[in-house]
């Protein structure tokens, strides 16, 4: 599956949605920015899903970690990390609002922890499925 | 009555400062003003306390910071712009060479607290210097195993202030094994 450069479709993203003042992103935008970049890497790419956000979101592939072991089963509540015991905000923008808001930290952390996970980064469509997720819980 | 002559003081001060810098990490006052960085607090702080620079050598930061995307088991990868700043900032401010860490450390580093199965740990790890050896030498197996502890990484389960840089000894307090606080 073809990489696409996220700060390219975030900037296409920011272009399309042009407004004369200059206004932060939020998860909803950088939800769409992964969504375009899906569809750019796979022509038959049929939408972004929550159930496969929410599979990813608790598999552990190499059979010690997920998402979940740090993040916690629910991402609307606090988790700890797995390793330092460090406590770790809920990890949900719909219970946090200070996460999904800044697209380098977002892209920062999911490279890093899809290595962790996965031991490979994510696709966009990947990305976008687990946020999709995240912005369905309550 | 007399005042102290004006560089008496500052004289007392510059030795009060020259003998907390020359204690090393064991100088947990409170007079002791750490060196802070909001970029080191925000990065290093994101998934363990953000270990004042003091308690590495510089050419164990520099070696820990060489390897961020193998950082004990998991991916802390950062720009290499962010990362040269923090790394000068680390470098700046960190402990004296000492026994105990450095490449000695490297071999140090499969106990509890290692890296993922099959990973060779080969970063300076605090944990296995011999400063910190002996400042926990009194602790028990119980309290490292305690719920609230998880791992030695774990600075802030014993020492509230771990945040703020502070790790005096009258300040902590061991949680007992099911959690609370004795």
């Amino acid at each position: 599956m073809r990489a696409v450069r996220f700060s390219v479709v975030v900037a296409t993203t920011l272009a399309a949605a042009t407004a004369p003042s200059v206004r932060a992103l939020g998860p909803g935008e950088i939800r769409r920015g992964y969504e375009i970049a899906a569809r750019q890497a796979d022509p038959g790419f049929a939408g972004l899903s929550a159930e496969r956000g929410a599979r990813l979101f608790r598999a552990a592939p190499a059979g010690d970690w997920s998402c979940a072991t740090c993040h916690g089963d629910d991402p609307t509540g606090p988790g700890r990390h797995a390793r330092t015991g460090r406590a770790i905000s809920p990890l949900s923008p719909t219970a946090n609002a200070q996460r999904f808001a800044d697209p380098a930290k977002v892209e920062k952390w999911f490279k890093r922890n899809c290595q962790d996970v996965l031991g490979r980064v994510c696709t966009a469509q990947e990305k976008g499925d687990v946020l999709a997720w995240l912005l369905s819980l309550k | 009555m007399s005042r102290r002559p004006p560089w008496r003081a500052s004289a007392l001060s510059a030795a009060v400062v020259w003998a907390l810098a020359a204690a090393g990490p064991a100088a947990g006052d409170r007079a002791y003003r750490e060196p802070s960085d909001p970029e080191w607090r925000a990065e290093c702080g994101g998934c363990h306390v953000a270990y004042p620079p003091r308690f590495l050598s510089r050419s164990d930061w520099q070696s820990v910071m060489d390897a961020l995307a193998r950082h004990f088991g998991a991916d802390a990868s950062l720009d290499a712009a962010t990362a040269t700043r923090i790394t000068a900032f680390l470098v700046a401010n960190a402990g004296r060479e000492r026994s105990g860490t450095g490449a000695r450390n490297r071999s140090g580093g499969s106990g509890a607290t290692g890296g993922l199965a099959g990973t060779v740990v080969e970063t300076p790890r605090i944990t296995t210097t011999a400063w910190f050896r002996h400042e926990h030498d009194e602790v028990g197996a119980a309290a490292w195993r305690a719920a609230a502890v998880t791992s030695p990484a774990n600075c802030g389960a014993c020492h509230p202030g771990a945040e703020r840089g502070q790790f005096a000894e009258q300040d902590v307090r061991v949680p007992g094994p099911t959690g609370r606080r004795p």
